[in-house]
């Protein structure tokens, strides 16, 4: 029998149900990986072994007696941002290092109904703001392509895990590229679905007009899985949207001929890393050899998606966190001498410089005098980019590129200019901004790091990103590789 | 755009974080690259043009107004810094 860890999801789903292994040597075999390698990656932030094993033992004798739900023993690693019931959720912050979630958020509900089994909370940057894994409290997370490496981020921990298979898949979040891009750098699959196809309810909030949960596994298989257990229309967020959830493992052979595939003639201009697009073009031509055609585009505004970006997300973060304040939950200082010293020190002491940045830049925006400059002109800016996509898909069925400029860069090489950090997320920045659906897919490796393609999808066309990716990898095997030092 | 330090300060203020006074140059340095960077959104000219809050365009979903949250007051206090007699305590806010 082929190693566990080297299973695919839907083997592993298989091989539970055919009886070839419990959930509980599943789910041990996993906390065994963990505890053998994450020293080197840093990508959990707390493990949670005994309720783990706990959880597999439930999944194990529902199996016996017959209602096993779907993902039944299936062991996850869930990104730290969602609250998690009796369990620390610390989104990556000393400001919520202390926090043991009340309850638990509709993603975690909807794997807890499936059967599934979370193995732990993985490494984020704080709050999700950051490119690299590099801004969290509990330290930076390592690629394990390279350990002198950034996995990406936010959802770094998420990323790294699945890439060295100390976990078969895990969750992550995508406010600006946050599970595109440490997919691509980590060689592992990870789709943004599109905005409000999943319940925000208990994640929390960074950009509410702009964060989505989604799904993070070595195949497009594996994330039809996952994201049938996380999509849904949910009454609790006011933006979750009711509309059908498709079957996403349904059609994941159909063929693609006729695909009309568009390539941004602004995507494949300076700045991208000629070798990163000789795989993005490989893999596009593998799409011509299914019988898709590609056809040029542009998405003439797509220069100001960061910029706009660069303000909406903050304004909406500095609103966001004003929650944090040290009255009802999380970090308060020592010994405040009035209310505003407490206010002030314990946000102070409480979040990272790179939160701190993002919250003042918000609150500049969004302050008296400035609101109609910065806030109310990002978002007509971001009306603009969204009717280029609107325009583009009247003449094609998704647009590709590559997911990030460049591959996994060095820990500390951007670290101290947030422009150049903002620039990694270049590409995935517009979808979240127009609130569509994208993934980024393993594509092949350049000085042995990975590269991903980036698909990007009209709204609600998660299952067609899926069917268009897993075509690919029944012809490719970049989705299966495994970093030596972790096979 | 760039921005002081006094002006740093006084948004620190506004959103009640506390920062070193040694790291306020810094902060204002990166804040004035950041605002420089926004600033290309400058060169489009956008009159006219519907600004888009929400990739959504639906109205705001209406629900009953009838009760849907439970008394969770024990839990709450619990994890809350400080509590006194079922409520959250405070610095004593008026002398």
């Amino acid at each position: 029998m082929t190693a566990m860890h080297r299973m695919t999801l839907a083997e592993l789903v298989g091989g539970l149900s055919a009886g070839d292994f419990s959930s509980s040597e599943l789910t041990r075999h996993f906390l065994d990986r963990i505890a053998a390698h994450d020293a080197q990656l840093n990508s959990f932030i707390t493990v949670t072994e005994e309720a783990a094993m706990a959880a597999a033992r439930k999944a194990d004798e529902a199996r016996a007696a017959g209602n096993a739900g779907p993902l039944a023993g299936i062991p996850l690693a869930q990104k730290d941002i969602f609250n998690t019931k009796g369990v620390r959720t610390s989104c990556g912050s000393r400001m919520l290092d202390n926090y043991i979630a009340p309850y638990d958020a509709r993603v975690i509900e909807g794997f807890n109904d499936a059967g599934a089994v979370m193995l732990g909370k993985t490494n984020m940057d704080e709050f999700a703001m950051g490119s690299s894994n590099e801004t969290s409290w509990y330290g930076a997370v390592k690629n394990p392509w390279d350990t002198e490496r950034v996995p990406g981020g936010s959802s770094g921990g998420s990323a790294a895990a699945v890439a060295a298979r100390l976990a078969p898949a895990a969750t992550g979040t995508d406010t600006g590229g946050s599970i595109r891009q440490p997919a691509a750098l980590c060689g592992i699959t990870g789709l943004k679905p599109t905005y409000g196809r999943v319940s925000r309810w208990g994640m929390i909030a960074f950009a509410s007009s702009l964060d989505q949960a989604g799904p993070m596994a070595p195949s497009a298989e594996d994330c039809a899985l996952l994201l049938q257990a996380m999509a849904g229309f949910d009454e609790r967020d006011s933006t979750c949207m009711n509309e059908p959830v498709d079957d996403y493992s349904a059609g994941l052979t159909q063929p693609i001929d006729g695909l009309k595939i568009g390539l941004p003639k602004e995507y494949f201009t300076e700045g991208l890393d000629s070798a990163v697009e000789a795989r993005v073009r490989e893999a596009l031509k593998h799409y011509e050899s299914l019988g898709a055609e590609l056809v040029e585009i542009t998405l003439p505004n797509s220069h100001l998606s960061a910029p706009a970006y660069y303000v909406v997300a903050p304004a909406e973060c500095s609103s966001n966190l004003s929650r944090f304040d040290g009255v009802r939950f999380g970090h308060r200082c020592d010994n405040p001498k009035d209310l505003e010293d407490m206010y002030c020190r314990s946000r102070g002491e409480g979040f990272g410089d790179e939160v701190k940045r993002r919250i003042l830049v918000g609150a500049y925006a969004l302050s008296a005098g400035y609101y109609d400059a910065y806030y109310l002109k990002a978002q007509q800016i971001r009306r603009l980019i969204s009717n280029d996509f609107a325009e583009a898909f009247k003449q094609v069925d998704v647009i590709m590129g590559p997911t990030t400029p460049t591959p996994a860069f060095r820990l500390g090489e951007k670290a101290d200019d947030p422009i150049s950090m903002y620039l990694s997320d270049i590409y995935t920045i517009a979808v979240n901004l127009a609130g569509l659906p994208g993934m980024s897919v393993p594509v092949g490796t350049v000085d042995d790091l990975p590269v991903g393609l980036h698909i990007v999808g009209n709204y609600w066309s998660e299952a067609r990103l899926l069917n268009i990716a897993h075509r690919l990898q029944m012809d490719t095997d970049w989705h299966k590789q495994i970093p030596e030092a972790f096979a | 755009m760039s921005l002081d330090a006094e002006q740093v300060a006084k948004i620190a203020w506004l959103a009640r974080i506390e920062i070193d006074s040694d790291a306020i140059p810094e902060y204002a340095r990166n804040l004035s690259s950041i605002l420089d960077f926004v600033e290309q959104m400058d060169a489009v000219d956008t009159s006219g043009i519907e600004p888009m809050a929400h990739p959504q365009d639906v109205p705001q979903r209406l629900r009953d107004d009838v009760v849907t949250e439970s008394n969770q007051r024990e839990t709450f206090l619990k994890i809350a810094p400080a509590t006194e007699n079922g409520l959250f305590l405070v610095p004593r806010v008026i002398e």
